[in-house]
């Protein structure tokens, strides 16, 4: 016979351990709040606002007029206007600007004349999801800029064709592949999930069996307990990385373009931050099970927030701060920009700096944390 | 005792927990080769005041020296130079034998790590199971591993704690042979216990309740500092005797030893007209006798029969 006491006893018993479990119950709490806060306002698969370099070599009322057109346009945040030759690349390269719109010399001359001068739409494509909205959207900013001067113009130039040529580049992976992201990104997001998850047990599996006394008892350092328990898994970051790079060239057909002394060197530094990342979290659970939630809630913001899923310029500026302090965003670009744009080590030092910085916080804060008694 | 070298020598160590004060104003004095047993009811900061002297808890106060070391300042050195037996198995069940001894010889920084090992497993008469997992072994050879584990590196220094809890009579006699054996040698013992057999193992006994040192003495003073008194009764229906000494007034021991029942108290003429009781029983008889340790311990064990409420943690 079921009975109903019984029923009620067991329920009523995890009421009582959920309560005490205060951890496991805040994370229940906190996930669904956070996943509306992340699908709800800081995700938007329709990036708009990108940010964009206006490479002007040419100057006149024409120009103006487009340049304050693009000013109104909410899908490209004009942050640098570019007087040099090949800043404007520069900047595409290194990943602070999605979009690079040139306008030709001489260009208000070929205007007039009816010469159908040629502006250039130059996007990082290596987020082809980032890039289309904006891509589809180039000729109607373009034609919107110039529908006032068109009025204005002689009758001869009026009506189809436009009097100007717009040019789309899909820099970096010229058909739009989508794996061309995807799969890059796919590296940092396997790195962050596998290895701060092994690393968060280091110390909890120890506190659960009752062996941290014994190894606390010896006259072993905390910085040798960190450095010997999340060695061994340097080596499986180092086999993941080589089964995703590989996956990559020979599956996918990625091109690596840059130089693989500076990859070499940032996922070295990711597999380390990841580890630390880890190794911290299991200096704060008081079990396994707290350990894998709170890996959970580190890996939700890695894949939302960090650029991997959804485009990193089209979020709010809360969650783009929330970003930038997760070693994944940092490393994602990183990839991208040598496996993708030819990168080399002094393209990429924005990330690795902050990189850097993640880890030397978690690994201070994990040796603060840990501690040579059981107090 | 005081020409003796000092290998724990501290004063006021005190802990608290939150508001809690576990261990009060602790002050110990152990020389070199003492086996020294701390007794006291659960909660009562034995195990407390254990770690206190091997570094695993910080003091909130007092101060002193352990191996010569200062306890608040050492405590890597002292780690270094003592073997902690920790109440409940902490060697690594996933971890085999051998690789468990390994794993230590190598924290210590011993050399010859390899031979030593070698050298306990032949001790232990586990040579030809090293490959086994630690996890699989039973109580009493769990134990037998600790205790090889904590003295791989030669300490100096021997804190167990509860070291027998949950170990047969027959093992925890070996075990306490092995503690005799240390001792002779010069290592000092610091065990805290339940066990009467074990405590009367120890030369010098420290009775604790509340986190305060209540008694401290050789073991062979104990009784009389605890000063019992004491009856032997005879009967040809024990269980009825007992039923009618049990909760007497006067009566603070009542313990079976055998086919005769100890009935210990402090006031003896309380004792007396308690033991009055048994009379017209068959076989009824009762002998004035000199309690020894056991009783004494019994006593002691069921004064404060557990900590936990009031003001131990």
């Amino acid at each position: 016979m079921i009975s109903l006491s019984r029923i009620l006893a067991v329920f009523a018993k995890e009421l009582v351990q959920m309560r005490r479990d205060r951890l496991t119950f805040a994370i229940m709490i906190m996930v669904p709040i956070m996943q509306l806060a992340l699908f709800g306002f800081a995700i938007d698969t329709d990036p708009r606002h990108l940010p964009t370099a206006v490479e002007l070599k040419d100057d006149g009322p024409l120009t103006r007029s487009f340049l304050a057109s693009l000013r109104q346009s909410a899908y490209v945040d004009i942050v640098t206007i570019a007087r040099r030759e090949g800043e404007g690349e520069r900047l595409l390269r290194a990943g602070k600007i999605s979009f690079l719109i040139v306008v030709p010399e001489n260009f208000e001359r070929d205007f007039v004349r009816g010469a159908r001068p040629e502006i250039l739409f130059a996007a990082d494509a290596t987020d082809p999801v980032a890039s289309s909205g904006a891509i589809a959207a180039a000729r109607e900013i373009a034609a919107r800029a110039f529908a006032p001067e068109l009025d204005r113009l002689p009758t001869r130039l009026r009506g189809a064709p436009a009097p100007f040529e717009i040019i789309v580049h899909r820099r970096y992976n010229p058909a739009g592949v989508t794996a061309f992201n995807i799969v890059p990104g796919l590296l940092g997001v396997i790195l962050t999930m596998t290895l701060i998850m092994i690393t968060s047990i280091a110390l909890t599996r120890e506190n659960e069996r009752g062996t941290i006394e014994a190894l606390l008892s010896t006259p072993v350092l905390p910085v040798e307990v960190m450095i010997g328990k999340t060695t061994p898994y340097i080596l499986v970051g180092v086999i993941q990385t080589a089964i995703v790079l590989g996956a990559a060239a020979h599956v996918f057909r990625i091109p690596f373009e840059g130089a693989p002394g500076a990859f070499a060197l940032a996922a070295a530094l990711f597999i380390f931050t990841n580890l630390m990342l880890g190794y911290m979290i299991s200096t704060v659970a008081k079990t396994q099970m707290q350990a894998m939630q709170m890996t959970f809630f580190v890996f939700l913001p890695s894949i939302l927030l960090s650029g991997f899923m959804f485009p990193f310029a089209a979020m709010p500026g809360w969650a783009q701060a929330i970003g930038q302090c997760l070693p994944i965003t940092h490393f994602l670009r990183i990839v991208r920009e040598v496996m993708l744009k030819g990168a080399g080590l002094a393209d990429i030092t924005g990330d690795l700096v902050p990189l850097a910085v993640i880890f030397a916080v978690l690994a201070v804060a994990a040796l603060t944390r840990f501690r040579r008694t059981l107090d | 005792m005081a020409d003796r070298e000092l290998v724990i020598d501290v004063r006021g160590l005190t802990k608290r927990f939150g508001d809690k004060t576990v261990v009060d104003h602790f002050d110990l004095a152990a020389p070199r080769g003492l086996i020294y047993g701390f007794l006291g009811p659960n909660g009562s900061g034995k195990t407390t005041t254990i770690r206190m002297v091997c570094g695993l808890l910080r003091p909130d106060a007092g101060s002193g020296t352990c191996l010569g070391y200062d306890v608040l300042a050492e405590s890597r050195k002292i780690k270094a130079r003592v073997g902690y037996m920790t109440q409940r198995f902490s060697l690594y069940e996933d971890l085999s034998i051998r690789e468990n001894l390994e794993f230590f010889v190598r924290l210590y920084g011993m050399d010859r790590g390899r031979r030593r090992v070698d050298a306990a497993l032949a001790e232990l008469g586990l040579s030809g199971r090293a490959k086994q997992l630690a996890g699989r072994l039973s109580g009493g050879w769990k134990q037998r591993l600790a205790l090889a584990a904590c003295m791989i590196h030669e300490p100096e220094l021997l804190l167990l704690d509860e070291p027998t809890a949950g170990v047969d009579p027959k093992a925890r006699r070996d075990f306490w042979d092995a503690i005799r054996q240390y001792a002779a040698q010069g290592v000092t013992t610091l065990v805290s216990t339940h066990y009467m057999d074990e405590a009367v193992q120890c030369d010098r006994i420290a009775y604790i309740a509340y986190g305060k040192k209540l008694i401290d003495a050789p073991s062979r003073d104990i009784p009389s500092q605890v000063g019992l008194k004491g009856f032997k009764v005879h009967a040809d229906d024990l269980d009825e005797a007992e039923r009618r000494l049990k909760g007497a007034p006067g009566v603070e021991v009542l313990a079976r030893f055998g086919v005769v029942i100890h009935v210990c108290g402090r006031d003896v003429r309380a004792l007396a007209r308690a033991v009055e009781r048994i009379r017209g029983l068959e076989g009824g008889r009762a002998d004035r006798f000199e309690p020894g340790l056991e009783e004494a311990f019994i006593f002691l064990m069921s004064e404060v029969a557990d900590n936990f409420n009031g003001a131990g943690p």
